[in-house]
């Protein structure tokens, strides 16, 4: 059995950072697990610190709240309270006793270069495969960007906005010399000036809604005041490198061979109804997001309630000390419901002070309480950007037959079509059967959204929580190899429990 | 100093701290495997890790996703013939397309 510790944290970006700091602080043994080589997850993704370069933090908004975060980190780590393994990837969690999850974990990414095995501490290098155990959970594994299908969005060049700004962030490439950055929401426009100041020329920025959207809950969206000034800097940004920012306007269909050449745009009204004829712009870099959606396979592993938020994703459900239905497991961060880093942080905070609260570790109540003030107005602000920037509702009309929906087993919207009206799929579960979109390498990561939409669409309803939880629910939450399988098998044959969850899902 | 691998034959230099993937896009190569079913071209998407769109073989080990392996010197890229099979319990998994040679 291994040593079985208070609390393990699953992510290191801004909310599993600030959980992993505060439970250890408060006493608790912590193991801290991300799949990531250094902490800071998306928002706060840097170049490998052992290469810095003076240059490499310019722009990034709350810099030093990271920094302090980090060297907390570095202290409870080196002083043994934090067992943090980074590049490592929680595959399954299950819960074989009463009491306590044992999570499996392997190398993210297993090449020769060796960074990430040297942060690696107290770990048994015996196996690929290696369990670690807790008796609380809480889960931070934040989200990726949401997508929406378009003709010729699988052309090499064609990246989702958060992966070419990562690319930027994280490894100081710019993915190509003339950009579009297309979709919807605030997150356009510093992909955009990112690149911008990297040097590529930007052909266009499309958003698909007006941008007085926020006019539609201007008491949401002055929650948070510090979120104005950052979008004045952005649209002074876009001014300084002359960035067209097309409102209303959707791309059509990317066009190129092998690899991006153009994309054709077009004017769209309120709904998303295509209104304008179409434009055309070259272009060898498109970069499309609209919005970001959370990561959901480990709670849903452990069986949590989900609900739809108000952005139309799948997201947690949380009480005010951010524990979800399961005893034992808090959730934090994107998670619970799309709403940017400061609140992550402060998500991830809370589920902390809450857990070491409820293990009779004493927590000033009045920091819990204004926690759970910030969280208020955090999601109040998420709430109205979600609501300035929704994914359009006539989305669907802008899909022709053989425009791809799932990019892993090449299933078009075609195949859908003819799961509905000839097979009679009705909804997400059955379209999955039938067609199997989201059934490849990424299980519906990047076209589970859209294929919920459009199994909704199609039987002319709403999207429901169960057309998402349809697509969002893995067996594995990353593929593994059959040899770490069967070890699995072999390790828990006495009880049959793992084995159990991985045949019982899917 | 600057790393040097090979992708197919070829060089390809990467700063130390780059990631496999971004090392091919910064040096123009933007795709490195094709799909099963249509044989299309395909390299990084969500550059994160979560759409295996990346899939790549780094000295000899199939499926290795390149937005994440850190650059090494002397590297060897994509073409490798052994498969692996992976399983992510949906459905038994199948034998990657990812890495093997074209
Ligand atoms: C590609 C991308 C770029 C973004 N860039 C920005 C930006 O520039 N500005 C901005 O305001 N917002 C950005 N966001 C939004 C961002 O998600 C939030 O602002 C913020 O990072 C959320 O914090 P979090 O702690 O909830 O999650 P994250 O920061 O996403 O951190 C989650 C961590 O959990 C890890 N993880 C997930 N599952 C597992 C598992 N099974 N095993 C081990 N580890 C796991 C991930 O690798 C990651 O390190 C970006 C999002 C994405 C997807
Ligand atoms: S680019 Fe998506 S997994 Fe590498």
């Amino acid at each position: 059995m291994p040593y079985t510790h208070d609390v393990a944290v699953v992510g290191a970006g801004p909310a599993g950072l600030a959980a992993a700091v505060e439970s250890a602080e408060a006493g608790l043994a912590v193991v801290l697990v991300d799949a990531a080589g250094q902490p800071g997850g998306q928002y706060w993704r840097h170049y490998d610190e052992s290469h810095a370069r003076p240059g490499d933090h310019r722009g990034h908004h709350g810099w030093s709240a990271f920094t302090r975060l980090r060297d907390r980190l570095d202290v409870l780590t080196a002083d043994g309270r934090i067992h943090y393994l980074p590049g490592h990837q929680v595959w399954l969690i299950t819960r074989d006793d009463p009491g306590v999850f044992t999570l499996r974990v392997t190398r993210s990414f297993g090449g020769s270069a060796g960074r990430v095995g040297a942060g690696v501490s107290g770990g048994t290098e015996t196996g690929p495969s290696r369990a670690v155990a807790a008796r609380a959970l809480i889960l931070c594994p934040g989200g990726y960007d949401r997508q929406l299908p378009v003709p010729g969005w699988d052309l090499p060049g064609v990246m989702a906005a958060g992966g070419a700004q990562a690319l930027l962030k994280g490894h100081r490439t710019l993915a190509g010399r003339r950009a579009v950055v297309a979709g919807t929401g605030p997150f356009l426009l510093p992909v955009a000036t990112g690149l911008a100041r990297a040097g590529a020329s930007l052909a266009a920025v499309v958003e698909a809604n007006g941008t007085l959207g926020w006019l539609r809950d201007p008491v949401g969206a002055m929650s948070v005041p510090g979120k104005g000034v950052e979008a004045l800097q952005y649209a002074v940004l876009m001014a300084r490198h002359r960035i067209p920012y097309r409102r209303r306007t959707v791309i059509r269909e990317i066009l190129g061979e092998d690899r991006v050449e153009a994309v054709r745009m077009a004017r769209v009204d309120r709904e998303g109804r295509l209104t304008g004829p179409d434009r055309e712009v070259a272009a060898d870099l498109v970069a499309l997001g609209w919005g970001f959606t959370p990561s959901l396979e480990l709670p849903l592993m452990l069986g949590v309630d989900t609900r739809k938020d108000v952005d139309g994703s799948l997201v947690v459900v949380v009480d005010d000390l951010q524990r979800s239905s399961v005893d034992g497991v808090y959730v934090a961060g994107e998670a619970t419901g799309v709403g940017g880093a400061a609140l992550a942080v402060a998500e991830g905070r809370l589920s902390a002070l809450a857990l070491s609260a409820s293990l009779r570790r004493p927590a000033t109540a009045a920091v819990v309480r204004r926690l759970q003030r910030a969280i208020r107005r955090g999601r109040k602000f998420a709430a109205a950007m979600h609501r300035a920037y929704p994914v359009p509702g006539a989305w669907t009309e802008w899909l022709a037959e053989p425009t791809l929906v799932c990019r892993c087993e090449e299933v078009s919207y075609g195949d859908l079509l003819r799961a509905c009206h000839d097979l009679g799929a009705e909804d997400a579960r059955t379209l999955k059967m039938l067609a199997r979109p989201g059934m490849g390498w990424c299980q519906g990561r990047m076209c589970g959204f859209a294929t919920a939409e459009i199994a909704s669409c199609l039987s002319g309803r709403e999207t429901t929580a169960e057309d998402l939880r349809s697509l969002s629910t893995r067996s594995l939450a990353f593929p593994v190899t059959l040899g770490e399988l069967a070890a699995l098998t072999d390790d828990t044959a006495s009880d049959g429990t793992a084995s159990e969850a991985t045949t019982e899902r899917g | 100093m600057t790393y040097r691998m090979t992708f197919r034959g070829a060089a390809v230099p990467a700063e130390p701290g780059q990631s496999v993937g971004a090392a091919l896009v910064a040096a123009g190569i933007l795709d490195w495997r094709t799909t099963r079913g249509s044989g299309r071209p395909r390299g990084l998407f969500c550059g994160i890790g979560v759409c295996f769109d990346c899939l790549i073989s780094v000295d000899g080990v199939p499926g290795q996703r390149a937005c994440l392996v850190p650059a090494g010197d002397g590297m060897h890229l994509g073409d490798d013939a052994r498969h692996e099979t992976v399983g992510h319990g949906e459905d038994g998994g199948h034998a990657g397309d990812a890495g093997g040679p074209r």
